[in-house]
């Protein structure tokens, strides 16, 4: 059995560990919160993007445009946003794992990335990390994205590369954080929605200034601005839940272990007061 | 002057920068300027950076409305904005520097640089109109 003072000292280590596992959850808490805020505010913007781009789509029929259609290079970049610090649970290993286990192939991939978690980690696996952008992470703006956005479409465009995808977690909620990968170029318009598109959007003929051409050129872009800001947001939120998590198990692990140590210790002292006793009884026998 | 109001909302991407009910409403598209009252025919245009004027019972509100899009609907008017501000809310200072930097930008060469150098001057020139008016 180890001794009194060896117990003592790892239960002292594991209170500290402990009170700095809940500082930090505390800390994530907070942030969470400000990051949740600010998510919910930039959805709608977002979502309506999205149903803008759609109805475009669906009521001006078959539009060419060269960001409907996939380029010839059959590169794929890829903007893959975890965050700077670890600490966090899964949270990044998750979404390395969306590249690494997923069906596109290494060669192919050209990596944009935000946060160095997922940087490092992508590198180390072998992967082209074309250009780097996680400083952004400690406070995402929307002209970062702008920055982002405008990079990956001028890849697109010149063709370098064919597709363009984004890796991030979905913030549903505080304890449900979803890593996805999505499509961003070509567009795909969704078919799902047409059958519940409403009576009054049949009626109403849209028109256009310039062209609806020349307003997809324009809306597309701001669409892939928009949903990296959306996605960045989200992503502080989610890494923030999960650290969250991850330091509530801490720390309630740390507990458990000084539950435990305090009854070992409680045992050890009785044990070697229970020995001290029957050697000072046995040595007054002795005298006798 | 119409006395029918119609919903607006501008949305911007980290809020939603207004939401109410105007009777009129003035804006500068790529095509020109362009005023909207009530009843308008279904139009989605391109915004460029201007004014944005909402009228309501002769109040007029201004807000300077950079690069976005305008989507006007039967129901209601719904602008997506990059970035939109109330002049009170305008940074004076960085508009200033702003426009500095662009005319800075505008000697330098390459033809790209002096597209959006073009697009930046005017977007500083718009703040620091609104903002000064306003002072």
């Amino acid at each position: 059995m180890a001794s009194m003072r060896d117990i003592k000292r790892r239960k002292s280590s594991i209170q500290s560990t402990g009170q700095i596992t809940k500082a930090m959850k505390l800390v994530s808490t907070v942030k969470l919160q400000k990051a949740k805020g600010r998510a919910e505010e930039a959805k709608p913007y977002f979502l309506y993007l999205y149903e803008a781009i759609n109805s475009i789509l669906k009521k001006s029929g078959n539009l060419s445009h060269p960001m409907l259609s996939a380029g010839e290079s059959n590169k794929k970049a890829v903007i893959v946003i975890t965050s700077n610090r670890g600490l966090a649970g899964g949270y990044n290993a998750n979404i390395v794992k969306l590249l690494t286990k997923g069906e596109i192939h290494r060669e192919d991939v050209a990596v944009f990335s935000v946060g160095n978690k997922g940087r490092e980690a992508l590198s180390r696996a072998g992967y082209d990390i074309r250009k780097d952008y996680s400083y952004v992470m400690n406070e995402p703006s929307y002209s970062d994205a702008i920055d982002i956005g405008r990079e990956v479409m001028n890849a697109f465009s010149s063709g370098e590369v064919g597709e363009i995808y984004l890796a991030y977690t979905v913030f549903k909620n505080t304890v449900t954080h979803i890593p996805t990968l999505i499509k961003l170029l070509p567009f795909h318009a969704n078919e799902e929605d047409k059958t519940v598109e409403s009576e009054m959007d049949k009626l109403t003929l849209m028109n256009y200034e310039p062209g609806p051409e020349e307003v997809l050129d324009q809306i597309i872009p701001k669409y892939i601005n928009g949903i990296i800001y959306g996605a960045l947001i989200e992503a502080v939120a989610a890494e923030n839940g999960a650290r969250m998590q991850a330091m509530d198990n801490a720390t309630n692990n740390a507990e458990d272990m000084i539950a435990d140590l305090s009854l070992k210790y409680n045992r050890a002292r009785q044990s070697s007061i229970t020995q001290e006793l029957t050697e000072i009884v046995a040595g007054a026998s002795a005298i006798e | 002057m119409s006395d029918k109001l119609f919903k607006v909302q501008v949305i911007c991407p980290d809020r939603i920068f207004f939401d109410g009910e105007c009777d009129m409403l003035e804006l500068r598209t790529t095509e020109g300027e362009i005023g909207i009252l009530a009843g308008h025919i279904p139009l989605t245009a391109v915004v460029a950076p201007g004014t944005l004027r909402i009228i309501n019972d002769g109040d007029i509100k201004k807000a300077a409305l950079n690069d976005g899009f305008i989507e006007i609907l039967p129901d209601k008017v719904v602008i997506l904005a990059e970035a939109c501000e109330w002049p009170d809310e305008i940074d004076l200072e960085r508009a200033k520097e702003a426009q500095i930097r662009a005319e800075n930008r505008l000697r330098s060469v390459e033809e790209i640089d002096i597209k959006r150098a073009e697009i930046a001057l005017t977007k500083a020139l718009l703040r620091i109109d609104l903002a000064e008016k306003k002072k």
